[in-house]
């Protein structure tokens, strides 16, 4: 089980490496000169514009700059400095990813905590007119993205009911309407999952075992369907994690939040490249960790991963264990 | 039976193709897909904005971009049906016009991200072995970056414009079709029609654009369908945000994102364009879905 765990959070490293790379590269290679843009464009003498260019460190070659904000990454966790304002990103990153991935969990939270209830009810009670509602509502709500679902709910609880504030994380209150604007489409879908996923295990020949020896429907459904619905359902939360995350990004730009997305929008306005890279960075992290931890937790929950990743020399003491008992009984 | 004649063969055949005819497999389909109600009404929603978006002049009498400065922030009503804009624009029109954008870049781009796909897909899974390893990681490393940042970096360096979203959009969408092909190249290629063609001394192109490729039709059509749906979001979302098509080109995204700071006095240039992402959305999910249950009934749920 450690070996797994260790397995996987070194594989992180490669990939995060090469995320850095993909995302330099791509910034490094956008139409633009950053240069131009602090010194404004005509009003430079060639000497200025040299001396700019090496203060930032963009006279050296692609692979130099490459190799130096790695290195710089790796060493010193430094992601370089804002090519307008002049503050280190990762600085500025470090008050703001907080309050993202705050809103991020809370979204993948409710996500969950409304999705998974309906879902199983809506299975249970298949073919009822609850579940014909609650199917039709999540396919609605499974096609919106998250910045139509955020306009919507400004508009509905915002403008026209005034009921919640729509601006600023000041109390609890502010958060209600970024947070489920987040969790967005991931609501409808996860809800649809939880259906299909409870309504393949109830079909099950153990389910249908426990009911015939007469057992109580309420232990039916909580000891054998819940927890081996359980099991893929904790799975796909992984991959809702990268959309909840960054369908919190532009949710952050319509209610006014200073986290790491309203940054990011500023960035790529100014086409400040540190920005940009650090930010994407930054996210991508958060969500491979995040990623990490529902796997981590799947190999928990389901003994069958956990016996994969037994070690032989404890497997082959287990099997012995229950020859001997085998034996013993006879 | 095994000294059959040339004539007892070509009646068998022809006998076959009559089988064929009768039950043809699409014709199945075809069947199965008008018994689903969703699906249908999948179907209806992306027929009906096909004939809307592509028939635009048919159903407008304004121009998209002209202004009329006396008519702003008309309501809905006869004149305009949804309304006139801050600068007096028909907004219908500029739904109408900027469905095409919408619907044209998620195409190309569906289009774009599934002739890699089935390319690397097919590779992968037909080789197998260190080529599928390395075609598998390093897709797995692109799909670190959630889709919409990936977009979002791609389509600030490339710039804004249609063909350039659709580029931005299809890298991240690369990675999805990718493994679908490679999952179904796999549990193609352990069929018996495949050894057969292999014994018989074809050559690997050959199994894989004759024997493989044909197969793997269904999955690709649902697959398709679905991601129409999921880019329009994505398109939308990254016009939103001031990448992606932007003004004076209308798209829904760009259509809602400068209609946002009118949010709290003229609610029509909100909620048009939020309900064509929303129909539009729904419409290709449902057609999918359809699509997947008629296609393959035992995935259905």
């Amino acid at each position: 089980m450690t070996k797994y765990i260790i397995k996987r959070i070194l594989w992180m490293i490669p990939v995060l490496l090469c995320v850095v790379t993909i995302v330099f590269t791509i910034t490094y290679f956008t139409p633009g000169d950053p240069v131009l843009i602090i010194l404004g464009a005509g009003n430079y003498t060639p000497e200025a514009y040299a001396q700019k260019s090496a203060e930032l460190g963009l006279d050296k070659s692609y692979l130099g700059q490459l190799t130096t904000y790695i290195w710089n990454l790796v060493t010193k966790l430094d992601l370089g400095r804002s090519f307008l304002t002049n503050i280190p990103v990762s600085s500025e990153l470090m008050v703001r990813i907080p309050v993202s991935f705050r809103l991020s969990l809370m979204g993948i939270a409710v996500m969950v905590t409304v999705g998974l209830p309906l879902g199983m009810i809506s299975a249970l009670k298949q073919y009822s007119i609850l579940d014909t509602t609650l199917t039709s509502v999540s396919l609605i709500i499974a096609a919106m993205p998250a910045f139509v679902m955020a306009i919507l709910n400004l508009l509905i609880f915002g403008v026209i009911l005034r009921v919640l504030p729509t601006t600023g994380l000041d109390s609890w209150r502010n958060y209600i309407l970024p947070v489920v604007s987040a969790a967005g489409s991931g609501i409808g879908v996860y809800l649809r999952m939880t259906r299909t996923t409870m309504l393949e295990v109830i079909r099950q020949d153990y389910i249908r075992t426990a009911r015939a020896k007469g057992q109580i429907e309420r232990i039916v459904i909580q000891r054998h369907a819940l927890r081996n619905c359980l099991i893929p359902l904790v799975t796909v939360i992984g991959a809702f994690v990268a959309t909840v995350f960054s369908g919190s990004i532009i949710v952050e730009t319509i209610f006014n939040i200073t986290g790491m997305g309203t940054y990011l929008m500023g960035g790529l306005l100014g086409r400040d490249y540190p920005i940009i890279n650090g930010t994407v960075f930054v996210i991508c992290t958060l969500v491979c960790t995040v990623n990490l931890c529902v796997d981590i937790a799947y190999a928990f929950i389901d003994p069958r991963v956990k016996a994969q990743f037994t070690s032989p020399r404890k497997r082959a003491k287990i099997v012995k264990e229950l020859i001997e008992v085998k034996e013993g009984a006879n | 039976m095994l000294l059959m004649t040339k004539q007892g063969q070509e009646k068998l055949a022809r006998d076959m193709a009559e089988i064929a005819k009768k039950k043809s497999q699409w014709g199945d389909v075809w069947k199965r897909l008008f018994r689903n109600k969703r699906g249908v009404l999948g179907m209806g929603i992306v027929v009906l904005l096909l004939i809307f978006v592509l028939g635009a002049n048919l159903f407008t009498n304004y121009d998209y971009a002209v202004q009329d400065v006396t008519n702003r922030y008309d309501m809905p009503g006869r004149e305009h049906l949804m309304g006139t804009d801050n600068y007096g624009r028909d907004i219908f029109t500029r739904l109408l016009y900027g469905g095409r954008i919408s619907l044209m870049v998620s195409m190309m781009s569906v289009i774009i991200s599934g002739c890699i796909g089935i390319a690397l897909g097919s590779i992968a899974g037909y080789f197998g072995g260190r080529i599928d390893l390395v075609i598998t990681r390093v897709l797995d490393i692109l799909m670190a970056i959630p889709a919409l940042l990936m977009a979002i970096a791609i389509s600030s360096a490339l710039g804004s414009g249609p063909v350039n979203t659709a580029l931005a959009i299809s890298v991240s969408g690369i990675p999805h079709s990718m493994r679908i092909m490679r999952s179904t190249v796999l549990s193609i290629k352990s069929n018996d029609f495949v050894e057969a063609a292999r014994a018989t001394g074809s050559k690997h192109m050959r199994i894989i654009f004759r024997h493989i490729l044909p197969n793997t039709v269904a999955p690709l059509i649902v697959n398709s369908t679905l991601q129409i749906g999921g880019n329009i979001m994505a398109i939308s979302g990254l016009s939103f945000i001031g990448l992606g098509v932007q003004p004076p080109t209308p798209e829904w995204g760009s259509i809602l994102a400068a209609g946002r700071i009118y949010i709290r006095d003229f609610w029509p240039i909100i909620v048009f364009p939020a309900m064509c992402i929303m129909l539009t959305v729904f419409g290709f999910n449902m057609f999918g879905d359809g699509l997947r249950d008629a296609l393959d009934p035992r995935l259905k749920d």
